[in-house]
């Protein structure tokens, strides 16, 4: 893939080689797989509709309502949209102004911006002051072929030093419509991670409820604990369904809250004897669910039967068409498959 | 409000403030003196002029909001605090200390009347904006009052949360500038030149008024006019202070970002502020 920007890709004068057909697209590429059900816009919707109900709840954007669902809050509650301009660090004071004043922000931008633009203004403006500013965000990982300046494959590492901030990353629209009022609930700084447009829908079928700080088990099997979280667990869960037809038991264990982690949950599955551990994140191998996993059973004195981590590799990333990429570094479920069968 | 009689004018409010911010850099021998030495009768019209409070209950809905964006003029707002009642007198000695609620630098946490925490700089402004934004959310006819500093103009952020005050017109907000012309590494306008101030801020839609912010009677008309300003805008009073105001000796250092204080000097200085006229 990125090679000298002097070198021509070689099919552009050899018509003997294929040409590649896969496009980059929009910003916001998406994510569903073939044949997979979506449902629109869950977090506009779902905030939408808590507004209802809830007075004290505003939506703040950096230029980037239509971009993270939060124009459909805007459209249905006008008067309590605010538009701080492409202003990252400006949206971040303000929301900590607007808390200070007994209001809820929401704030919404892209996952990068919030994390290397941002962070000193929510670390010292919000977190610092445990204010009840949630912070919706997003492009996280690698969900853009657009490059490093939107990849946010390290957001997890830079969040989860900061104290005070609860991480989420939810992985479907089920789950984004049960996140938003949880985390309405919960009184405090949070970060979540946000899946946005045509989301897909997974999780309903495994009767799943999303309770903030716990991690669920949604399928059991003997031979390979994934635990992961965000959109890499529909990923797990294809890649359990591929490894079936090989006669191989695959169990998922979703985390979608990352900060507090369910340190009870992800031990008692992980001792299980017998069967390895993969985490499986949509982030950078370092600061993201897996070393947090792997510090978690240290501390515990859990020893799986190996530890193996699908995550991104600590570089600055290629651009181009997401499925590429996805299969390029292993995030999608024919590599994850791939890559459990190899390490049995 | 510590019982000194009515009809104190604010001279002596701010003599006071000067001799409070002095006692507790004592406590430390060294500080941002000279800093509060400027600033205190810009925070003398501000907490005995313009401001609505009530001393014994300082998260009162009803006040008007101060913010110290330059969370290490915190020696300078404790003493102005402390001469309006919020902090008790005799919490000077902790000051610095373990076990205080009177940190070097300004945090929310801490001190009752201390509304943001400061020191990050360039937040103030932004989550003054916030604030402003809410009290029009609540239709509260108070004002967000944000003090930051010179220094503060060289951040980015301070000119977005400048230029969304407005376009917001947001005319419950009036940012106070301390241009005392000294920055950690020297004099504020040849680290970055912010100059021409004012005609700055009018071209981001403000009212801006520049004053010689150790002149009570200047400020005064300033803080009257920036609260009775007919426009939609936000408002700015840029004051030109001296830093270490009121005691010659520490007027005349040269760099006094941080200033360390001979053992005999703060009974010399306490003396000059002591022998002001009472007014």
């Amino acid at each position: 893939m990125r090679r000298s920007k002097y070198i021509r890709p070689a099919w552009l004068d050899d018509a003997g080689l294929e040409r590649p057909n896969a496009k980059t697209s929009a910003m916001i590429a998406s994510i569903e797989g073939p044949d997979q059900r979506t449902s629109p816009t869950p977090f506009g919707n779902a905030l939408a509709k808590l507004a209802e109900t809830s007075p004290k709840i505003v939506g703040l954007s950096a230029d980037l309502a239509k971009y993270t669902d939060l124009h459909i809050f805007a459209q249905k509650h006008p008067d309590r949209f605010y538009q701080m301009g492409m202003a990252e660090q400006l949206l971040m004071m303000a929301s900590a102004g607007l808390a200070r004043e007994g209001f809820q922000p929401w704030a919404t931008t892209y996952a990068v911006f919030a994390s290397r633009r941002a962070y000193d203004f929510i670390c010292l403006a919000i977190a610092e002051e445990n204010l009840d500013v949630k912070i919706c965000c997003a492009l996280p990982g690698l969900t853009t072929g657009y490059g490093p300046s939107h990849q946010a494959t390290e957001d997890l590492a830079i969040f989860r030093g900061m104290p005070n901030l609860t991480i989420v990353d939810p992985c479907d629209a089920h789950e984004i419509e049960q996140v938003v009022p949880a985390i309405t609930a919960h009184k405090g700084p949070v970060y979540m991670r946000l899946l946005r447009g045509n989301v897909p829908l997974v999780l309903d079928e495994y009767g799943y409820r999303f309770e903030l700080g716990r991690a669920k088990l949604l399928r059991d099997g003997a031979d390979t604990l994934i635990i992961s979280s965000g959109l890499m667990t529909m990923r797990a869960l294809e890649a359990a369904d591929i490894l079936e037809k090989d006669n191989l038991s695959i169990a998922v264990l979703h985390v979608p809250t990352i900060k507090p982690l369910d340190e009870v949950t992800i031990l008692q599955e992980a001792g299980k004897t017998g069967r390895p551990v993969v985490v499986a994140e949509n982030h950078t191998i370092i600061g993201g669910l897996g070393e947090a996993v792997a510090g978690a059973l240290l501390r515990g004195g859990v020893m799986p039967a190996g530890f193996r981590q699908i995550a991104l590799p600590d570089r600055f990333l290629e651009a181009g068409a997401l499925p590429t990429l996805h299969d390029l570094y292993g995030l999608s479920s024919q590599a994850v498959a791939a890559s459990i069968k190899s390490w049995l | 409000m510590p019982d000194i009689g009515h009809n104190v004018s604010l001279r002596e409010r701010a003599r006071r403030i000067r001799r409070h911010a002095l006692r507790m850099g004592e406590v430390q021998g060294q500080g941002y003196i000279a800093q509060a030495l400027g600033v205190a009768d810009v925070l003398s019209v501000s907490y005995f002029h313009a401001l609505t409070y009530r001393p014994e209950e300082p998260e009162w809905e009803g006040r008007d909001r101060f913010c110290l964006s330059i969370g290490h003029y915190a020696i300078a707002l404790y003493a102005a605090l402390i001469e309006a009642g919020i902090i008790p007198e005799d919490e000077i000695e902790s000051y610095g200390g373990d076990d205080s609620r009177l940190p070097m630098s300004g945090m929310a946490a801490y001190t009752p009347g201390m509304e943001i925490t400061g020191g990050s700089l360039g937040h103030g402004l932004g989550i003054s904006v916030g604030m402003a934004l809410g009290l029009k959310r609540k239709a509260s006819k108070n004002f967000v009052y944000n003090l930051f500093s010179d220094g503060e103009l060289d951040e980015g952020s301070t000119w977005e949360a400048a230029m969304s005050a407005g376009s917001f017109g947001l005319d419950n907000l009036i940012g106070i500038v301390d241009v005392n012309n000294m920055q950690a590494d020297g004099p504020s306008t040849q680290q970055m030149n912010f100059e021409p101030l004012k005609p700055k801020f009018e071209a981001f839609n403000w009212f801006a008024q520049r004053v010689d912010g150790n002149d009570i009677d200047a400020l005064v008309a300033a803080f009257d006019k920036a609260r009775s300003h007919p426009e939609k805008k936000p408002r700015i009073i840029i004051c030109d202070t001296k830093m270490g105001r009121g005691v010659p000796f520490l007027e005349a250092r040269e760099r006094n970002h941080f200033l360390r204080v001979e053992a005999d000097e703060w009974q010399k200085a306490l003396d000059i502020i002591d022998a002001e006229p009472r007014q």
